[in-house]
């Protein structure tokens, strides 16, 4: 028998329903099951196997859609995620136990989580953690670090849900039950069905200079609908992030920088793309560099930025110079980062229509009013004609920042009048879109004879690419954060941020910051090391306590947490230290156990700069309200964070909240998600906004401010004293809210001198953890047994979500530490770009500590960044504890490690 | 076009006709496409029920073809396939093992192929069909060099036979972490014991050379030395079979080095197993 035959149609059972598809037989399932019969709850997250997000079941076993002709499923029962939920009570069951158990956060990778897990449910055998790692494995998930899932697939008993709750509780993410019933719609999921196609013209290069052939006669022999070059750039041909620093072409015009750099766009029908012959451009490969200790020499990238340095930062304070030589200890060295692939599960993806003299696109992001002005400057247009819908983003981690995909099909769709898509394959992905900054790093520490840090010298060059994109941050960040949350009178740091001809270096969780803590709480081991003092006592002695300077001068009275964080951790190191030792005593030689620790800082928010938050609210004549959060919720929970905080400081229930946004239309600017400064900033935007709106409706009633709010079939009741009446609510405004409230909050800062002296941020969170792990030394494989990590978030407004941000990062920094390098040209998928797995992260226990803040909404800190900061160093500290091999440049991979333990004992080390 | 046949001769009749490619798993063939459409022309192997199952035939084990890892890995087989079953778990992920095949596998010969050194170590013969007729081939003769097989156009593997015979199969895959990846070496081996030592063993390599391979002269050598010797031997063994590159997973340096300790921790398995059995 043979499919494809004209009018013939592929049918199969989808969910229990009977469906046919007309499509060729030869077509990835995942791709007829999205474009065909709606099933967008299959994600497509790499189109190899590699991540699982389109798993399906095939006459109930689970099998990648991608990796499956379509033809393949002709008279087979296929179920999915949504179909699960709504028809099988296993599926049932473990949706509810997921949002109990937070095991979604930005739900890419959930439908396929689920899917497997049924399966295995089904199967009917007894669930261990082992036996759910198993049926898991081929799932890969970026946001939750795993241990949630775990939780969840070992946990499926029904029970009520928790969905009630102000500031402290935990509940539910009130935006959860989409993502784990299928519902949830991703960037390529809103694609118009009458969008045509863009795909994006790359360059093979590392650096090349181009020429096209005819592209108007191409354009019309291949049937497209247009070409776009940098010639149809109506507005300005360039993009960036930092202000002084819009240095990227969204088509390069002159030669391009990196591989992978966009030239053209092509869009069309699917099919015609499919079938369109070798875009005429023809290549000439230039001289490229891709070592920024060879860029002083190589071709400037950018004639204005000399020596191929795009910014320096710097910070001094006391004479670290006069410290190093006066200090009893010293302890230095060298160490390298690579490139980190960001590796969100979902690609890239957006759609723009064009609605009369206005664009509106659809996109996955982190920020949607920046994107907006970005577009508006390369559209030639004021941003009041450019619209941001963003849809749910799954996965940014700093990435989804920039813009990517949304000006390609802004462009298109404003010249063509009809609405365009675009998703990004894996390997354009990985290829194009920012890394973290590699980085290579000489720091220099002294202590007196007691172990007091009594200075410190810093030098870090940081591999920014081609572009500046948010290089300029971690150049300004790194030497703020280079000395660790420790007490450091004399110090000096350096940084620089250099082009190569890679890939964008951007923004990745922690700005420069995990690679500089990489660096600093390695040394801080050495020292204790001569010192022979306990490791984590050495560092609570340096800590920074209130009233003490931090390295830019900056003194805070209040919310310094770093040394409750040492505290928690202490029992807990003294056991492992006990294990540790009985362990070495008893087990075979050749596997050695270890125990590190490091400790972390960072401040929340813009460095030294104004970034303000701005929630509004209102409440309709029926009694309805109304939050307009546009802090972009892309599975950090910010839409339950803020609703929370706002819920608090009104005085309602959470479930009386109606969430809309986020849409640049209809929700103010509520900055971007990054820095983690939304549950910081934008939680006091909204509790000022909460408190705004609950002054109104106090005053309307003319009730004292301990009155309770109540809403009741459309009005709102006021009770005091026993007493309680109803409210008028005056007649809609034009916004159609009879009360409203618009509120903002800019943390305060100061800007940094000529020495870095200043108060870049309001707030600092810290945090310290502790891994333990067994060596096989023969090997050089790490096996991870436990990370404990304390964080000082200051208050946790959602414990559950502080913990899952927690886990999340702590598996970041897992693969920063062991795995993760991304080799431009090299490993442009996910089978050579390893990320952790669900058998790579082990159990994490998190210790919250409260200490409050004096800026933050009921004393919260941001705490996105600060959970991957001390992971890595935490683990290269267990691994030399382990078997005293010192891994300075990472990934500690096998072979480097088992290298470093060879050298060791050649060394007569062991 | 997407042709579905029942029957091999319908399936080799197709092959005879045309530049089809053969499609089984999808596991090998929708990865490599990258970002390109699929191939024009295919056909799918996994409609013909004579190419897939376990079962027993003579002196022999037959294994269909286009059997998936799954089903090795839930079949009721000796010990001698313990290694077998093992790399069948190693194979990517659940979703890989349950469309993947061990043709497939075979067929796709790439150096890191996770059931090659397991069927090495097997004895395995790979049966083949074509307008010829039939063939037989030890799996080492089968894989010509890195995606490369005697296999014609017009071809089809059907079988996998392995010889019955006493023994222990072990197997053990080194990656950088725990699911879903490439290894960065490999060893299957099956040990037939006497009492604590090694009467015979069979060991295999993979991702250490061009085309998994066994390695002869070891198991020459390991012929008569007891468990605690094995180490020692392994150590001693020239192994002049393993020619390692380094490439984003590991140096070469680190491979040979890697090998040995999987080599002996293989047989060492074995023997435990025994010992457990």
């Amino acid at each position: 028998m043979s499919l494809d035959a004209p009018g013939c149609r592929i049918s199969f059972t989808l969910n229990g329903t009977e469906v046919s598809a007309d499509s060729p037989a030869t077509a990835r399932l995942s791709q007829v099951l999205r474009e065909k019969v709606g099933a967008k709850d299959v994600k497509v997250g790499c189109d190899a196997g590699d991540c699982g997000a389109c798993t399906v079941l095939l006459d109930g076993a689970p099998v990648c859609a991608c990796l499956t002709a379509a033809g393949q499923a002709e008279g087979r029962r296929i179920e999915t995620q949504a179909g699960l939920v709504a028809r099988d009570p296993h599926g049932r069951h473990l949706a509810r136990a997921f949002q109990r158990h937070h095991a979604a956060q930005c739900g890419i990778c959930t439908p396929g989580m689920m899917v497997s897990a049924v399966a295995l449910l089904r199967s009917g055998g007894a669930l261990t953690e082992q036996v759910v790692e198993d049926a898991l494995g081929g799932v890969l998930c970026r946001c939750t670090g795993y241990r949630s899932i775990i939780a969840a697939v070992l946990d499926t008993a029904d029970r009520p849900a928790e969905t009630e709750g102000g500031v402290g509780a935990v509940i539910e993410r009130i935006d959860g039950w989409a993502k784990v019933s299928g519902a949830e719609q991703f960037g390529d999921d809103v694609s118009p069905a009458d969008a045509l196609t863009l795909r994006v013209i790359r360059s093979p290069f590392h650096r090349a200079a181009f020429r096209f052939g005819d592209l108007d006669e191409f354009r019309d022999a291949a049937g497209l609908a247009l070409i776009l070059t940098a010639a149809d750039v109506p507005g300005e041909n360039r993009f960036g992030v930092i202000p002084g620093f819009e240095d990227q072409p969204v088509f390069a015009s002159d030669e391009t920088r990196f591989k992978g750099e966009a030239v053209a766009a092509v869009v069309g029908r699917p099919d015609l793309l499919d079938a369109m012959p070798d875009f005429p451009v023809s290549w000439s490969e230039l001289p490229s560099n891709l070592a920024p200790d060879l860029a002083v020499a190589a071709p400037l990238l950018h004639a204005d930025r000399a020596g191929n340095v795009m910014c320096r930062g710097y910070v001094a304070r006391g004479n670290a110079k006069a410290a190093l030589e006066g200090a009893a200890h010293v302890a230095a060295g060298e160490f390298s980062t690579g490139f980190i692939e960001h590796a969100y599960i979902e690609p890239e993806a957006a759609s723009a229509c064009r609605v009369g003299d206005r664009i509106e696109v659809q996109c996955c992001t982190q920020a949607p009013y920046m994107n907006r002005d970005g577009l508006a400057r390369i559209l030639g247009v004021s941003p009041d004609a450019v619209r941001i819908r963003p849809t749910a983003t799954g996965g940014g981690f700093g990435s989804k920042l920039d813009l990517t995909a949304q000006p390609f099909v802004a462009l298109a769709a404003w010249r063509l009048g009809r609405p365009v898509r675009v998703t990004y394959s894996r390997a354009e992905s990985i290829a194009t879109s920012t890394k973290r900054h590699p980085s290579q790093i000489r720091m220099e520490i002294g202590t007196d004879a007691e172990g007091r840090i009594v200075g410190a010298r810093f030098d870090g060059s940081f591999n920014t690419g081609a572009y500046a994109s948010w290089g300029p941050t971690v150049a300004s960040r790194v030497p703020i954060h280079a000395s660790g949350p420790y007490l450091t009178p004399n110090y000096e740091a350096k940084s620089a941020g250099i082009h190569t001809h890679t890939a964008p270096s951007g923004a990745f969780r922690g700005f420069g910051v995990p690679q500089s803590a990489v660096a600093q709480e390695q040394l801080y081991d050495e020292m204790a090391g001569k010192l022979e003092m306990d490791r984590l006592e050495f560092r609570y002695m340096n800590s920074l306590a209130a009233g003490q300077p931090t390295v830019t001068g900056q003194v805070f009275e209040q919310g310094v947490g770093i040394r409750a964080c040492f505290e928690a951790l202490r029992p807990h190191w003294q056991r492992a230290l006990r294990e540790v030792a009985a362990c070495n005593v008893s087990s075979r030689p050749h596997r050695r156990c270890g125990v590190g620790i490091a400790g972390g800082w960072y401040g929340c928010g813009n460095t030294s700069m104004s970034n303000p938050s701005t929630i509004r609210a209102g409440i309709t004549a029926d009694a309805r309200i109304c939050l307009h959060q546009g802090a972009v919720d892309i599975g950090q929970g910010s839409n339950t964070v803020i609703a929370q905080i706002f819920a608090e400081a009104l005085g309602v229930a959470v479930g009386d909240i109606v969430l809309i946004g986020a849409d640049t239309d209809i929700t103010p600017d509520a900055g971007k998600t990054s820095a983690s400064r939304q549950t910081f900033i934008s939680g006091a935007a909204a509790k000022l906004c909460g408190e705004a709106l609950r002054r109104q409706i106090l005053r309307l009633g003319n009730v004292g401010g301990g009155a309770k709010i109540h809403l009741r079939d459309g009005v709102i009741e006021l009770s005091e004293n026993g007493a309680s009446h109803s409210v008028p609510l005056p007649e809609a405004n034009a916004q159609g809210y009879a009360l409203e409230a618009v509120e903002s909050y800019d943390p305060p800062t100061t800007p940094l001198d000529q020495n870095g002296q200043g108060a870049p941020y309001a707030v600092f969170g810290s945090a310290a953890q502790m891994a333990e792990l067994e060596v096989d030394c023969e090997l050089g494989t790490v096996r991870l047994v436990r990370i404990t990590a304390a964080h000082d978030v200051g208050r946790a407004i959602n414990p559950a979500l502080a913990q899952g941000q927690i886990e999340g990062g702590v598996a970041q920094g897992i693969g920063l530490a062991l795995m993760e390098e991304f080799l431009p040209g090299r490993t442009e998928n996910l089978h050579d770009y390893l990320i952790p797995t669900i058998g790579d992260v082990p159990p994490i226990s998190s210790i919250l500590i409260e200490g409050g803040d004096p800026h933050g909404p009921y004393g919260a800190k941001g705490l996105g960044e600060h959970c991957l900061i001390p992971t890595a160093p935490a683990i290269l500290n267990a691994i030399t504890h382990a078997c005293g091999a010192r891994i300075r440049d990472l990934p500690a991979t096998p072979d480097r490690l088992r290298a470093a333990i060879l050298s060791l004992r050649n060394g007569g080390g062991l | 076009m997407l042709h579905r046949p029942q029957t091999l001769d319908a399936a080799l009749a197709l092959l005879s006709a045309g530049d089809a490619v053969i499609l089984a798993g999808g596991t090998d063939i929708y990865p490599a496409l990258r970002d390109r459409p699929p191939p024009a022309e295919m056909v799918d192997l996994s409609g013909i029920t004579g190419l897939r199952g376990i079962g027993r035939e003579g002196d022999s084990w037959r294994i269909g073809a286009a059997t998936t890892w799954t089903e090795i890995l839930h079949a009721d087989l000796p010990p001698l396939f313990d290694g077998l079953k093992l790399a069948a778990r190693e194979v990517g992920s659940v979703q890989i093992q349950n469309a993947g095949t061990v043709a497939g596998n075979i067929c796709n010969a790439s150096p890191a192929a996770d059931g090659v050194p397991a069927f090495l170590a097997l004895e395995a013969q790979i049966e083949v069909q074509g307008p010829g007729g039939t063939r037989c081939m030890a799996v080492e003769d089968f894989i010509r060099g890195p995606r490369m097989t005697r296999l014609d156009r017009s071809e089809l593997v059907t079988a996998i036979y392995v010889p019955d015979s006493p023994g222990q199969g072990a197997f053990l895959k080194l990656g950088a972490r725990k699911y879903l990846v490439i290894s960065i070496a490999m060893v299957g081996a099956v040990v037939l014991a006497e009492g604590d030592r090694i009467a015979k063993a069979r060991v295999a390599v993979g991702s250490c050379s061009p085309v998994a391979c066994r390695l002869r002269d070891l198991e020459t050598a390991l012929a008569g030395i007891s468990a605690r010797d094995i180490a020692k031997a392994v150590s001693a063994a020239p192994l002049p079979e393993l020619v390692p590159i380094g490439d984003v997973r590991a140096t070469s340096h680190y491979r040979s080095d890697a090998a040995r300790t999987l080599i002996t921790r293989t047989l060492l398995q074995a023997m435990e197993a025994r010992n457990v059995a």
